[in-house]
C-alpha cells in the first residue's frame, strides 16, 4: 500500500509534466489541425534555456531560490515563445494552404534541427544541475516503508494547477480565447468576422510554448539532468497524453498527461523498467486504435 | 513593411523600411541565441559553469541582420528580385537584356575570385567560385540544349542515362584506375554510392506507401531492422548464407508490414503517421532489450558477406572469385560486387513499384490515396489494398535491411532509429511523391550530399581550423528539409505521371494528387 502511494505521488508529478507540454500539441492540433512534431524540442529548448538562466541568475548573485526561480521561469516562458513563434513563422506559416503532409515534413525538419543546434551549440553531454530545492515530508510509514512528498513535487503541481486555471481562464474569458475558438471551429468564417487568423495562431504556439518552457523547468528541476535528446520521447508521451484526453480538449490534456504519468510509473515499479516507453508507446496506438477521440474530445464527423 | 511591398517606392524608402525590418529579425534573432549561443555551459569540479561567448552572438546576429537586409533589398521585394535570370536559366522563359547583364557580372565576377584564388593559394575562393560557375555552366548548357532540340523526351534520356551510368560507373572507374593510376578514392567513392543506392531503394520501398497508396508511414525503420535482424541472426545461429536468408528475410519483413499494419487499418493521416512511430520505436526498444536473442546494445556482429555463386571475396580459400576467374586478389571486387547487389535490388525494387501501378492493386492503391471513401463504394477492399502496399513496402524494406546487415558486418539496434525512419521518409517527400525519378535525385542529394560533407577539407578551410562539419551535417540536413520543403511542398520533382489516361499520358502537376493523406 505504502509502495502503491509512493507510486501514486511519483506518477502525479511526471504526469503533470507531460501535461503542461501536452496542452501545446492538443492547442495547436486543435486550431490547424497539425501535429506539432517540433513540440517536444521546443520543450528540450525550454530546459536548456531555464539552465542557463538558472547559472547566469545564481553568478548575478541572486542567491534568494524562490525569487531566483520565479525569474528564471519568466525568462525561460518569454524566450520559449520567441522560439514557439519563430518556428511556426518559419516552417508551418507558408505551408498551411498546402496538403497536409507538408507542414509534418518541415515540423520533423524543425525539430531535427532544434536537436542539433542544441547540441552544436551547448554540447552533446548531459548536463547535470544539483539539486536546487530540496527537502520534503514523510507522510506516513508502514513496514519499514517511507512515503515522501518532497517539495518539488509539491510545486510540480502546484505550479501545474496554478498555470492550468490561468490558461483555463485565457481561454473561456479573453477575446484571445473567443478568437482562438473561433479559428477552432472555422478558420475563414472566423477571417470573416474579423478575427486576425495569423496573430492568433501564432499566440496559440507563443503560448504552447511557454508552457512547454515551464515544464522544461520543473524537469530541470525534478531530474536535476537535462541532454538535447529529451523532447523527442517526452514529445511523443505528451502526444499520447493529448491524444488519449481527446485531442482539442485542455482538460484532455491534462488529464492525458496524468495517466500517461501514472501509467509509466506503475510499469516501472511493477514490471521492467526498460519496456516502460513500449508501455506508453503501446497505450498510444491502443487508444488510437480503440478510442479515436480520446477521452474527453468530440468525434470528428467524416464528410464525403 | 508597407513601403517595402508596394513597387512604385523610391530606393531610398525601401532601404528605410528593410532596415527596420531586418532590426526587427535580428531583435528577435538575438532573443533567441542570447542564451543558448551567448553561453556555454561547461563542466567544472564545482559543477555547472557559464563560458560567455559574445563573439559567436554577435556573428549570429550579424548574419540574421545582414542576410535579411540583402533578401528584403534584393530578392522578396522591389521590381526585380536578383533571382529571377537564375531561375530563368532552369525554365524556358526567354532572356531580358537585364537578366544576362545580371549572369554576365555574376560570372565575370566569380571568374575573377576563382583566378585571385589560385593566386593567393585560397581553397576557400576557388571552392565557392567553382561552384558558382559550375551552377551557371550546367544551367547555360541545359539551355542551349532545350533550345536546340526542344521536344526530345528529356525524362526517358535522363533515366536511361543515369541507370547506364550507375551500371558502368564502377567498372569503369575501376579499369581506369588499374590503367592509369589516377589515384582515384575508388573505395570512398563506392562506398558513398552503395550508401546513397541503399537510400534510394529504402526510398522506392517507402514510395510504394506514402507515394502510391497514400500512407503516411513514420515506422518504415522497424521494417528494416526486421530485414537486418532476420539475416544476422540466421547466418550466426544457423551458419546460412546471404542468397538465401534475402527472401526469408524479405518475407519476415512482408509478414512484419501485416502484423503491425492490421490494427492501424481504420486511422488515417497523422494518426497513422504517429501509431507507426510508436510502433518503429518499439521495435527497437526490443532489439535493445530482448539481449537473449539480439545481444541488446552490444549488436550482432560476424555477419558473412555475400557470395558470388558460391564463390566468396576473400584472399585465402580454397576457391575464391579471384582464383576461379584468375585475377589478383583486390579487397575492392568485394566492394564492387556489393555495388551491383544493391543496384540490382534497387532497381528489382523500381521495376516492381512500375509494374505494380499497372496492375489492378496498383491502381486500388492510387483510387485508395485519392479518396478511401469513394474507393469502398465502388466496391474495393481497402482491408486487402492497404495490408497489400504495408506488406509490399517493408518487404523491400526488408530486403534493403539485410543488405545493409551484409554489407556492415554489425549490426546494432542504434542504426535503426526514428531519425533513419524520418531522412528515408525526406527522401520521399523532398523528390516529390510517386515519381520514382524524384526520389533518386533527392536520395543523392540528401544522402550523398551530406555525406560528403563530412569529408570537405574546402569548408573548412572558409571557417576556419577546428571546424568539423560531420557536427553541422544533420543541423544542415534539418535546415535543408526545411528549406526544400517551404520552397518547393511538391518536392524536386512537382509532375507526375498518371498511371493510366484516355489518350496520350501527360505529366500533371503534383498539386493534382493527393499525398499522405489516407
Amino acid at each position: 500500500m505504502a509502495y502503491f502511494l509512493q507510486q501514486l505521488i511519483n506518477g502525479i508529478a511526471l504526469g503533470s509534466i507531460y501535461g503542461l507540454i501536452a496542452i501545446g500539441y492538443t492547442m495547436v492540433y486543435g486550431i490547424i489541425g497539425m501535429i506539432n512534431f517540433a513540440h517536444g524540442d521546443i520543450f528540450m529548448v525550454g530546459a536548456f534555456i531555464a539552465l542557463i538562466a538558472f547559472l547566469a541568475v545564481m553568478s548575478l548573485g541572486i542567491t534568494m531560490i524562490p525569487l531566483a526561480l520565479l525569474i528564471v521561469l519568466l525568462v525561460a516562458m518569454a524566450l520559449t515563445a520567441v522560439w514557439g513563434w519563430t518556428v511556426e513563422r518559419i516552417a508551418y506559416r507558408p505551408l498551411r494552404e498546402s496538403f497536409r503532409l507538408a507542414p509534418l515534413i518541415t515540423a520533423i525538419g524543425m525539430s531535427i534541427v532544434l536537436q542539433n543546434f542544441i547540441q552544436v551549440a551547448q554540447g552533446a553531454r548531459v548536463k547535470p544541475l544539483q539539486p536546487v530545492i530540496t527537502g520534503g515530508y514523510t507522510l506516513f510509514e508502514q513496514d519499514g516503508f517511507a512515503v515522501n512528498l518532497s517539495n518539488i513535487q509539491i510545486l510540480i503541481v502546484f505550479t501545474t494547477l496554478v498555470l492550468m486555471t490561468v490558461f483555463w481562464l485565457i481561454i473561456t474569458r479573453t477575446a484571445l480565447g473567443r478568437s482562438q475558438r473561433a479559428c477552432e471551429q472555422d478558420r475563414l468564417m472566423a477571417a470573416l468576422s474579423g478575427v486576425n487568423v495569423d496573430r492568433t495562431i501564432s499566440l496559440t504556439f507563443v503560448l504552447g510554448a511557454s508552457l512547454a518552457a515551464v515544464a522544461g523547468l520543473l524537469y530541470l528541476l525534478y531530474y536535476g539532468v537535462i541532454d538535447f535528446y529529451i523532447g523527442f520521447v517526452a514529445g511523443i508521451k505528451a502526444f499520447t497524453a493529448a491524444v488519449f484526453g481527446g485531442i482539442g480538449s485542455l482538460p484532455g490534456a491534462m488529464l492525458g498527461g496524468l495517466v500517461i504519468g501514472l501509467i509509466e510509473t506503475f510499469w516501472s515499479a511493477y514490471f521492467t523498467i526498460e519496456y516502460k516507453d513500449v508501455a506508453a508507446f503501446s497505450m498510444l496506438a491502443i487508444v488510437l486504435i480503440f478510442f479515436p477521440t480520446g477521452l474527453l474530445g468530440r468525434p470528428e464527423v467524416e464528410k464525403v | 513593411m508597407s513601403a517595402l511591398a508596394e513597387p512604385g517606392t523610391s530606393f531610398g524608402q525601401r532601404l528605410q523600411a528593410a532596415l527596420v525590418d531586418s532590426l526587427l529579425a535580428a531583435i528577435i534573432a538575438f532573443a533567441l541565441f542570447g542564451l543558448l549561443l551567448g553561453f556555454r555551459t561547461v563542466d567544472n569540479v564545482t559543477g555547472l559553469t557559464l563560458q560567455p561567448r559574445p563573439a559567436l552572438l554577435a556573428i549570429a546576429v550579424g548574419i540574421v541582420f545582414f542576410g535579411r537586409l540583402l533578401l528584403n533589398l534584393f530578392v522578396w521585394h522591389g521590381d526585380y528580385p536578383i533571382t529571377t535570370p537564375f531561375a530563368k536559366l532552369f525554365s524556358r522563359e526567354t532572356f531580358e537584356r537585364r537578366d544576362i547583364r545580371v549572369l554576365g557580372i555574376t560570372a565575370l565576377g566569380s571568374a575573377l575570385v576563382f583566378i585571385v584564388g589560385i593566386v593567393i593559394g585560397s581553397p576557400a575562393c576557388q571552392l565557392v567560385a567553382g561552384c558558382i560557375l559550375g551552377f551557371l555552366s550546367i544551367g547555360l548548357l541545359r539551355r542551349i540544349i532545350v533550345h536546340v532540340f526542344p521536344n526530345l523526351p528529356y525524362g526517358r534520356i535522363f533515366t536511361v542515362g543515369g541507370i547506364a551510368f550507375a551500371v558502368l560507373f564502377p567498372i569503369c572507374s575501376y579499369l581506369l584506375e588499374k590503367a592509369f593510376h589516377l589515384g582515384l578514392p575508388l573505395r570512398y567513392l563506392f562506398d558513398l554510392s552503395i550508401l546513397v543506392l541503399t537510400y534510394i531503394m529504402l526510398g522506392w520501398g517507402l514510395n510504394i506507401v506514402v507515394g502510391l497508396a497514400g500512407l503516411l508511414d513514420l515506422g518504415y525503420v522497424a521494417f528494416y531492422a526486421v530485414g537486418a535482424y532476420t539475416f544476422a541472426l540466421l547466418a550466426t545461429h544457423f551458419g546460412l548464407g546471404f542468397w538465401i536468408c534475402l527472401p526469408i528475410a524479405g518475407a519476415a519483413a512482408a509478414l512484419w508490414g501485416i502484423v503491425l499494419g492490421f490494427p492501424v487499418l481504420r486511422l488515417r493521416g497523422d494518426y497513422l503517421a504517429i501509431v507507426t512511430l510508436a510502433f518503429g520505436e518499439i521495435v527497437r526498444i526490443v532489439l535493445l532489450n530482448w539481449t537473449d536473442v539480439t545481444n541488446g546494445p552490444n549488436g550482432v556482429s560476424g555477419i558473412p558477406k555475400p557470395t558470388f555463386f558460391g564463390l566468396p571475396f576473400s584472399a585465402t580459400g580454397e576457391v575464391t572469385f579471384s582464383s576461379f576467374f584468375g585475377l589478383k586478389y583486390d579487397p575492392i571486387q568485394g566492394i564492387i560486387f556489393l555495388y551491383y547487389v544493391i543496384l540490382a535490388l534497387a532497381l528489382i525494387t523500381n521495376l516492381v513499384t512500375l509494374k505494380l501501378r499497372r496492375l489492378p492493386i496498383g491502381r486500388a492503391w492510387e483510387a485508395m490515396r485519392e479518396d478511401q471513401i469513394a474507393c469502398r463504394s465502388l466496391g474495393i477492399n481497402t482491408t486487402i489494398t492497404k495490408l497489400s502496399a504495408f506488406a509490399i513496402g517493408a518487404m523491400f524494406g526488408g530486403l534493403a535491411g539485410s543488405f545493409f546487415a551484409t554489407r556492415q558486418g554489425f549490426i546494432s539496434p542504434e542504426s535503426f532509429t526514428f531519425i533513419e525512419s524520418a531522412i528515408i521518409l525526406a527522401i520521399v517527400v523532398l523528390g516529390g511523391m510517386g515519381s520514382q525519378l524524384g526520389v533518386a535525385i533527392s536520395a543523392i542529394v540528401m544522402v550523398g550530399g551530406f555525406e560528403a560533407l563530412r569529408h570537405t577539407e574546402g569548408l573548412q578551410s572558409i571557417v576556419g581550423e577546428g571546424f568539423d562539419p560531420a557536427l553541422y551535417r544533420m543541423l544542415l540536413f534539418g535546415i535543408a528539409m526545411v528549406g526544400i520543403m517551404v520552397w518547393r511542398p511538391r518536392g524536386i520533382i512537382g509532375s507526375r505521371t498518371p498511371s493510366i489516361t484516355l489518350g496520350e499520358s501527360r505529366p500533371i502537376s503534383g498539386a493534382l494528387v493527393k499525398e499522405g493523406s489516407a
